[in-house]
């Protein structure tokens, strides 16, 4: 416990690949105790685990090292902590990738730990030989048959073991596939000595990672009357205002670009919500319905009376399995007649596949004709005669050969069919994997996390 | 009368598994009772005929004067398997707003419309 009251907790990093900016400003334009950073969607993990099975010093989060690079002599000089879920699959390899850019940038006395336990590709078979079977929460399918499939797998742990590496003293906390909540809910039970069985904080603190994970999407990013929300260029990244009795407020830098109210924070709460009585994580479980909003000042709205409950026996597992293959192209077809045009090209793609003796399943091949509606079907008035269309053609197989062949089909449209077809840029389409999840629950007695810790003396 | 929904209230979406989420949050109580009534799991079904090929469930969140509607099958596949444009829900929660509301006579419509 640090005594200190409010504790400012910003997150700068919705996903892996959001702007750059966001951690940037915050560390430079005002004061700030923690940052966090978001690197890992589900797809992610499958695609480091690929990265690491070629090069034993890959399988993390790059952009993260290069970010520090830019942010760390501010941090050292404001004494602001990073927490980031940038290990991905390898955190001895991230760990020692940051230590290397600490000293390259000559700072010392900085404590690096990473949370490591999460990562149970490599014990699958001992877990199944063992009587965890992995059940498919959907299909209620066991995992053994397809485990030849399994990609990644990774439990999703809780905040524990990050809060137990800032109490060691951590400056930089680097986990691999924590919940997002996680990285705000660490900061807050740490600062605040908050016991692991108190429920209510808990929910608290998760759910004021949950409204803050997805960066800018609580303070005017993505909200419905965009009009309103002045010099989104400039958008200011979430911080969380956090108190010891639980409550907080969700702010942002002064004399930054975006919006926080009421309806920009209630709307990222109902962000990729279930059952709002029960959002599960492994340390709580938060009952949404509890959570009132209020104003509190310009671009500040205060969150309180938050109630939660005992956290389930088990973890969630996230298992990516590899589900085949797919392939989409893309052409621009001008008017006029461009609807009637690209329906063409796409009867004469379909059709000449079938010549060469490839077909595909109904639910295997898509086609959408972009500027005619395709977000919105059904819904939404589609122009009668757009001016242009983008034809947007996909497949998907078992059989990687066939998506492959359908990507041959698509840059001949432009000299073989209707005239007005261009735009064919970016080479010929090629097969993609397919990764599917396969939700899973693992007794938490089967998971042991550890913190690792170097310091740059 | 008739009214747009996005004239009652304000909406965010994304993905669910094979689903997507939409919350539709109410600008005022007045109209989230009456959407508690009239938007139904049926209706938000019928209006996503066209893309939600699944079960549609609701939960309410009177709190925030919220309701949340899981749309079962709408994203052509989940993981990375959909072909679609829109392959995690994005627009869905605009799409909702496009719906008409019969409102009783008198009612006051919010004055962010």
């Amino acid at each position: 416990m640090s005594g200190r009251e409010p504790v400012l907790i910003a997150n700068g990093q919705g996903f892996w690949g959001d702007s750059i900016l966001g951690p940037v400003r915050l560390v430079r334009e005002g004061p700030l105790h923690y940052l966090t950073l978001d690197y890992l969607a589900e797809v992610t993990m499958s695609i480091l685990q690929k990265l690491r099975s070629r090069s034993p010093d890959a399988g993390y989060a790059t952009d993260f090292v290069r970010m520090l690079e830019r942010i760390l002599p501010t941090c050292k000089a404001k004494g602001i902590k990073v927490i980031a879920n940038a290990a991905g699959v390898n955190p001895s390899a991230c760990r020692a990738a940051v230590i290397a850019v600490v000293k390259k940038l000559g700072i010392t006395g900085l404590k690096i730990a990473t949370v490591e336990g999460d990562d149970i590709l490599a014990r699958l078979p001992e877990l199944i030989a063992g009587g965890e079977e992995l059940r498919n929460m959907d299909s209620g399918k066991p995992l053994a048959p397809r485990l030849a499939d399994v990609q990644s797998a990774n439990v999703y742990i809780g905040a524990r073991s990050l809060a137990d590496a800032l109490a060691e003293g951590a400056d930089i906390v680097i986990a691999g596939r924590v919940t997002d909540p996680s990285l705000v809910v660490a900061p807050m039970m740490h600062e605040f000595g908050w016991a692991w069985d108190d429920w209510d904080k808990l929910a608290s603190a998760t759910i004021a990672g949950h409204i803050v994970e997805c960066g800018a999407q609580c303070t005017g990013g993505n909200f419905t009357r965009w009009r309103e929300v002045p010099d989104m260029a400039r958008i200011g990244y979430p911080i969380v205002e956090a108190y010891q009795d639980g409550s907080f407020v969700i702010t942002k830098h002064p004399n930054t670009g975006g919006l926080v109210t009421v309806e920009t924070v209630a709307s990222q709460l109902l962000y990729e919500m279930g059952d709002p009585k029960r959002y599960l994580t492994p340390d709580v479980v938060a009952d949404f319905t509890t959570i009132q909003l209020e104003p509190a000042g310009k671009d500040r709205v205060r969150v309180s009376g938050i109630r939660g409950t005992p956290a389930t026996p088990t973890y969630k597992v996230s298992i990516a399995v590899l589900d085949g293959w797919k392939a989409t192209g893309q052409l621009t077809i001008a008017g006029p007649e461009a609807v009637a045009k690209a329906e063409l090209c796409a009867k004469i793609v379909w059709e000449r596949l079938k010549l060469d003796g490839v077909g595909f399943e109904r639910d295997e091949q898509m086609v959408e004709l972009v500027g005619t509606n395709v977000c919105h079907a059904g819904i939404a008035a589609a122009p009668s005669e757009p001016a242009e269309v983008v034809l947007r053609l996909g497949v998907r197989s078992t059989d990687r050969a066939k998506v492959d062949r359908f990507g041959m089909e698509i840059a001949p449209l432009v000299t073989s069919g209707p005239p007005g077809v261009t735009g064919f840029a970016g080479g010929r389409p090629q097969a993609t994997e397919v990764i599917g999840f396969w939700p899973a629950l693992l007794k938490k007695e089967m998971v042991t996390t550890r913190v690792a810790m170097e310091e740059v003396r | 009368m008739k009214v747009r929904l996005s004239q009652l209230a304000y909406s965010r979406s994304g993905d669910k598994g094979d689903g997507s989420n939409v919350g539709v949050i109410a600008y005022d109580r007045a109209s989230y009772d009456l959407l508690v009534r009239v938007l139904t799991p049926a209706l938000v079904k019928r209006h996503f005929q066209d893309i939600c090929k699944g079960e549609v469930e609701r939960y309410e969140m009177p709190n925030v004067l919220a309701l949340n509607f899981i749309l079962r099958d709408s994203l052509g596949g989940g993981g990375s398997a959909s072909l679609k444009t829109d392959a995690q829900g994005k627009t869905h929660g605009l799409g909702m707003l496009y719906l008409e509301i019969e409102v009783p006579a008198g009612f006051q419509v919010p004055k962010y419309s």
